[in-house]
């Protein structure tokens, strides 16, 4: 299935990237999911979603946790913890 | 109610005279966040910037009599002195204005996707998140008022 990837602040600099579109293998179904086939392709991907960093999710704009379930077509954002205020 | 996540800058007391147009009003408390002693760049999630701020007045309209309000928040590039968030709440009296505008805040701060970049005089680095502020939007959860 094809989703829409969003990378925001320290994140979005790290990877040199504010997002994509990606087709997800088989088997890769939640947000966890993509966290770890992100994180797999290495190099920046590896720093940035290794088990240590702080990252927060969202699924089409609500925050979410790791275990919820995406569906083709879905937006997936990936951020720190916010700082606005 | 109005929110809006805009760059240009906003008259406070404008967008509190509007908010005190109903005679029913008897009190406007508000807040005011300002930029301190270094340049920042603030980026945001539009989109879900103004959903999560609209949740969080709705959560708010549950919790107090709250009889208008109004959220602007500032993204791009701010100086010191520049203003950068507004939190007002009109409501009959001052107890739900005070507790409504705070709580608006507490959870703006933790909740809504705005991430500040600072300009340093050792290069521009990103603001962390603070265990205080998690804390400060914690509080809300025991402190449920009495019920109206």
């Amino acid at each position: 299935m094809k989703v829409r990837l969003l990378f925001f602040a320290g994140l979005r600099e790290q990877l040199g990237s504010a997002g994509e579109e990606i087709e997800l293998p088989a088997g890769v179904t939640t947000l966890a999911g993509i966290r770890e086939h992100l994180r797999a392709r290495g190099g920046n991907y590896e720093k940035v979603f290794s088990g240590k960093a702080l990252v927060r999710m969202a699924l089409n704009q609500e925050m979410a946790q790791p275990a919820a379930p995406v569906k083709p077509g879905d937006e997936v954002a990936f951020f720190p913890p916010v700082t606005g205020g | 109610m109005k929110v809006s996540v805009q760059r240009e800058d906003f008259d406070a007391g404008a967008e509190m005279r509007a908010l005190s147009r109903d005679p029913k009003v008897g009190a406007v408390a508000s807040f005011v966040g300002v930029v301190r002693e270094v340049s920042m760049t603030l980026e945001h999630y539009a989109g879900m910037t103004e959903r999560e701020i609209g949740k969080i007045v709705e959560e708010a309209g549950s919790r107090w009599q709250v009889m208008d309000c109004t959220v602007i928040h500032r993204y791009g590039e701010l100086e010191p002195t520049d203003q950068i968030v507004l939190v007002a709440v009109a409501s009959a009296h001052r107890a739900d204005a005070f507790a409504a505008c705070e709580f608006i805040m507490d959870y703006l701060k933790t909740r809504a996707p705005f991430w500040k970049k600072e300009q340093a005089a050792e290069g521009a680095r990103w603001v962390e998140a603070r265990a205080s502020d998690d804390r400060a939007a914690d509080r809300w959860r025991q402190e449920k008022p009495d019920a109206a």
